[in-house]
């Protein structure tokens, strides 16, 4: 794909012209810390592109429901929040699942729970992963860790969604959100996929409906079974990750966002000491890179888990090791950002324990 | 043999779920008339409520999409910002509308979204099995109010057109209701203006019907239209608040 020259952005900013260059003509939303910066770019911005809608909702619930409304016209369809508005959204992602809606939801993590604080966080791992909504659903979950990566992630997200008809999240936190780096955009798409499921009113054709009531019992289970083979194609085909350091290591480090630019860091700095541990970084949170975890860790003496929530991802670590490597945890729960050398710091005291372990 | 009355084209021939003496067959009817004789239907797409009517894309035979409880006219908004050009009404009732979406209604409303709610006040709660609704009139027993609504605890019943009225978006509000021929053929006046407010770009307008429910209200059909004439619409005075034939203009009315 063709790229223009790199250009300074922040991370909000960033995702917001790669959501439009990915052909995303609307966007509702409702002004929440640390993300203010995405909404605000939108209104100033979609103010340029003919027919793109902007509009800035009465709250995180209608927001959900208009990005619901405009997917049913087969728009590409974008909100963003944080935490707390997610949690208020969680109803209307249920509702988008369950009719299939394409549609892409931005969630710059702040600490929790309840109104927590506005620092980076990613104590909405669970809610993003295992649905969050009520029902039995899945949606793709992103998880960038650079803003080159964001702005790919963001273009690709909707480009997911069409194809699976699913709702797609991208978390960040507000590190990610705030934090300026240079970036290449990709070119405005020019052509968008056809949807014929789509509603633009009957024309001369006969009318549809579109649902997510099905009383019958063997009906819904249907339905479910359908989204459910839904979910392990993606589970096939469009798993993420990133290895670095991994082929020799001892020690396997597993992040994902910020959290895994900070033990970058880290295990770039104990590898120069000649500490032999390497980095997971999953990309795509759902569906998770469990076999590749497995594969990569097979031959490490431990895995430990480094988050910025208390033992979330930790749980699906354990389920792709499934008992045969040691798996640890390194949580540090609200908002919290430690350096790579204080993790650093963690990551060797723990290499020497399992060190002088195995020497006994 | 000149043929002087039928199924409209619009309504699908499918036997109704709905109790008997239940009003949504007479408005379903009419919308459906409505929706022909304007001859909006290849444009037009309707947003279901959570309640009895859920099932409405059964039986109109205009394109539907369900939404959550409350969240229609969000939804409607969303449909209608993406198509400019399409007609699009929700169909909601008084818990879904004046209740938990009461919301997304002010500020669809106030916003002048270009949309059509059917509003059906029945005054109770119908699919869940009668209990209080926001617009149950004072002293009303409810399974969820055995010894009636009492203003102390439940506040008074919400009057939505009232309510509305004052809001500058607003471009069309009426209140009907289908307890009688006469009543009837006004409901289809309202519904045919405020569709035609909204083909004009005017703002949002509602229809708001009374509609009896026998089943919830203990009471038989006939019953239970003479109870509208005699009690409900005191409480709910008939006739348009905003827009094209209102007599007098409420103070505070754009």
């Amino acid at each position: 794909m063709s790229r223009e020259e790199k250009q300074l952005l922040r991370g909000s900013e960033a995702i917001a012209e790669s959501a439009l260059r990915a052909g995303c003509r609307c966007y509702f939303a409702y002004p929440i810390t640390p993300q203010n910066e995405l909404p605000e770019y939108m209104a100033r911005r979609m103010d340029e592109i003919e027919g793109a809608v902007f509009l800035q909702s009465e709250s995180e619930l209608a927001a959900i429901n208009m990005v619901f409304g405009a997917s049913v016209t087969g728009t590409r369809v974008m909100t963003s929040s944080s935490s707390p508005g997610v949690s208020l959204m969680q109803e209307g992602i249920s509702y988008l699942a369950a009719l299939e809606l394409p549609s892409v939801i931005v969630n710059i993590i702040r600490g929790g729970p309840g109104l927590g604080n506005i620092a980076p966080a990613q104590s909405d791992y669970f809610q993003a992963t295992r649905g969050g909504g009520h029902g039995d659903y899945r949606t793709i979950v992103l998880a960038p860790a650079y803003l080159q990566e964001a702005v790919d992630l963001t273009y690709k997200a909707f480009d997911l969604a069409d194809e699976y008809r699913i709702p797609v999240m991208i978390l960040g936190d507000g590190m990610m959100g705030q934090m300026m780096e240079p970036v290449e955009m990709p070119p405005f798409l020019k052509k968008l996929p056809k949807k014929e499921w789509a509603l633009r009113g009957a024309g001369k054709g006969k009318s549809r409906f579109l649902r997510s009531l099905l009383l019958d019992v063997h009906e819904l289970e249907e339905h479910n079974w359908k989204l459910f083979r839904k979910y392990e194609k993606i589970t096939r085909k469009e798993v993420r990750f990133e290895e670095y350091e991994t082929a020799d290591a001892q020690m396997v480090v597993v992040a994902y966002g910020t959290a895994a630019r900070i033990a970058k860091g880290a295990v770039k700095r104990l590898r120069e000491q000649g500490i032999r541990v390497g980095l997971f970084r999953p990309v795509t949170l759902w569906p998770f890179p469990s076999m590749d975890l497995a594969r990569i860790a097979r031959a490490a003496k431990q895995v430990l888990v480094f988050e910025m929530s208390m033992g979330q991802m930790v749980e699906d670590v354990k389920m792709a090791l499934d008992g045969r490597v040691p798996v640890d945890l390194y949580g540090r729960p609200g908002g919290i950002v430690v350096t790579p050398i204080e993790l650093s710091r963690i990551i060797s005291r723990r290499y020497e324990a399992i060190e002088h372990e195995a020497k006994r | 043999m000149k043929k002087v009355m039928g199924r409209p084209r619009l309504l699908k021939d499918v036997p109704f779920h709905y109790c008997p003496g239940c009003g949504h067959s007479v408005i379903h009817r009419l919308l459906a008339e409505v929706i022909e004789e304007l001859d909006i239907r290849d444009r037009c797409i309707g947003v279901p409520p959570c309640g009895c009517a859920v099932l409405a894309y059964y039986y109109l035979d205009v394109d539907m999409v369900e939404a959550a409880h409350g969240r229609a006219t969000a939804v409607a908004t969303g449909i209608k910002r993406c198509l400019p050009d399409a007609i699009v009404f929700t169909y909601q009732g008084d818990g879904d509308l004046a209740a938990i979406g009461t919301s997304e209604v002010i500020h669809s409303a106030n916003r002048g979204e270009c949309i059509t709610s059917i509003f059906v006040n029945n005054m109770c709660y119908g699919m869940t099995g009668g209990q209080m609704a926001p617009t149950s009139i004072l002293g009303q027993k409810t399974t969820t109010t055995p010894r009636g609504r009492d203003r102390k605890k439940d506040g008074p019943p919400l009057k939505m057109c009232e309510f509305l009225a004052p809001l500058e978006g607003t471009s069309y509000l009426a209140r009907g209701s289908v307890h009688d021929a006469k009543s009837i053929l006004k409901v289809r006046r309202y519904l045919r203006e405020a569709f035609r407010s909204q083909m004009d770009n005017q703002g949002f307008s509602m229809v708001e019907i009374l509609s009896p429910c026998p089943s919830n209200w203990k009471l038989s059909p006939v019953e239970s239209c003479r109870w509208i004439e005699s009690e409900m619409k005191n409480h709910f005075p008939l006739g348009v608040f905003k827009g094209s034939g209102v007599k007098q203009k409420q103070a505070g009315c754009a």
